[in-house]
């Protein structure tokens, strides 16, 4: 495994930072504006609601496959991909974030003279940063599993060393758990950061959860 | 506009190749659909009572935690390579990869959905003398019903869309086609790939069928449809 770490470990592991993180803030770039406009106008929620929920039921495999008519064996396939499967995951999470705030609280705010936007900016936002970031960690986690699917299009990220391993006759163990067990860590990192991420944003949400 | 005729072509082709091997892909499609099922049967007979019972005392919300967080974090392709080298290449190391997926949304929903029971209905419950196996028959189960069918949903509709990739390591389906590129070209691909994608939405809305109908009338409004199996505000 160490000859290894240097010609294909490393370089398959920046790949799939890569991949994550290109996916993963375009999504949330999307994401963001979407569900204000969803908390402004809400009945555009159910629709963009129901809408995402069947298109996380597209399997990975066949939706890499069909674009690849459109943006061929690129990268950019693979992250079209990838950002559908994050907003998917986002827009829901923001959304619930940005309503979840009591009613007694938006009357004080708004008794207390604070405009739409102020309401939205000091109140609202502040209020939904717990479950934007829980939205983020299932996206980032998620990302970084999906991911590894792209090495059936492209010799990408951490599957890639994975799918070249068993089409060997005997599959190479080796590579296999390596890569794998990268693959998990690196999921675990993302979201262990995300989780401090929280705590810094919002001390006072942290209270005894994991 | 030349780009625009060529992927315009690619579709027509691939149409055309479901209308020529219609057989084959519906035999393709009924492989993927047995070995999804019998791995959403272990994942059900495994997490369901686990899940239930854990819930009626309301211990161990870490396990249903853990279960949703690694659930999503391991990667299937991982998962199924993982099982092919100690159980071999075919159908049972494909169905207990799959299997193992399929556990975390019904074990972390169905812990949810029953420790989540208004208490006090349950303590009223329990005032009018029912015994703990009464509470969990006829108050606790049909109150979780929304939110437990909705894992199994999530659990299957996971199981049969990661199924194609166990093509890779013997799994047969529908993925058989879409990693053979080589003998069913493009338009293979992609016409499987439709199927697939067929497939799974038709799991989905037959579950969300049974879903509505199963739930007890009075919560009917609540059945949950969106796909967030734990919302993560905590």
């Amino acid at each position: 495994m160490k000859g290894h770490w240097g010609d294909t470990l490393q370089p398959a592991l920046v790949q799939h930072v890569e991949l994550t993180a290109i996916a993963v803030v375009i999504g949330f770039a999307i994401a963001f504006p979407l569900a204000l406009l969803a908390h402004r106008y809400r009945p555009l929620e159910h629709p963009i609601g129901i809408f995402s929920a069947l298109l996380y039921t597209i399997p990975s495999l066949a939706l890499f496959q069909l674009l690849i008519p459109f943006t061929g064996l690129t990268r950019t396939t693979v992250e079209v991909a990838l950002v559908s499967y994050t907003l998917v995951i986002l827009f829901p999470n923001i959304t619930a974030g940005l309503h979840s705030t009591p009613d007694e609280v938006l009357e004080a705010a708004q008794g207390m003279g604070l405009t739409r936007l102020q309401v939205l900016l000091r109140v609202e936002l502040p209020l939904a940063v717990p479950a934007i970031v829980g939205g983020l960690r299932v996206a980032v986690v998620s990302t970084v599993a999906i991911a590894t699917i792209a090495a059936f299009l492209l010799p990408d990220g951490l599957g890639y060393p994975i799918v070249l391993a068993l089409k060997e006759p005997t599959p190479f163990k080796t590579e296999i758990y390596s890569a794998g067990v990268l693959a998990i860590a690196f999921a675990i990192a993302c979201d262990l950061l995300l989780v401090t991420l929280r705590r810094f944003l919002v001390p006072w949400a942290s209270k005894g959860v994991a | 506009m030349l780009a625009d005729a060529a992927n315009l072509h690619t579709f027509v082709d691939a149409m055309r190749f479901i209308g020529d091997h219609p057989g084959f892909l519906a035999q393709k499609a009924l492989e993927q659909l047995e070995l999804s099922g019998a791995a959403l049967g272990i994942a059900l007979v495994v997490a369901l009572p686990l899940g239930v019972v854990l819930g009626h005392f309301h211990r161990g919300s870490n396990l249903a935690i853990s279960a949703s967080i690694f659930g999503r974090a391991l990667p299937s392709l991982v998962l199924i390579a993982a099982f092919l080298t100690v159980l071999g290449i075919g159908f049972v190391n494909n169905m207990v990869a799959l299997a193992v997926l399929g556990t975390g949304p019904i074990l972390t929903n169905s812990y949810d959905s029953v420790d989540r029971v208004d208490k006090d209905i349950v303590e009223s419950a329990r005032g009018m003398g029912m015994t703990g196996r009464q509470i969990l028959g006829h108050i606790e189960l049909p109150l979780a019903i929304p939110l437990l069918f909705t894992g199994i949903r999530i659990s299957a509709v996971t199981i049969v869309a990661t199924a194609p990739i166990a093509a890779i390591a013997g799994g047969g389906g529908l993925g058989d086609i879409i990693v053979n590129p080589a003998s069913y070209r493009l338009s293979g691909v992609l016409g499987a790939s439709v199927c697939v994608m067929a497939l799974s939405a038709l799991v989905f809305v037959a579950l969300a069928g049974i879903q509505i109908s199963v739930t007890p009338r009075g919560l009917r409004g609540t059945t949950v449809i969106g796909d967030q199996t734990r919302k993560e505000h905590a």
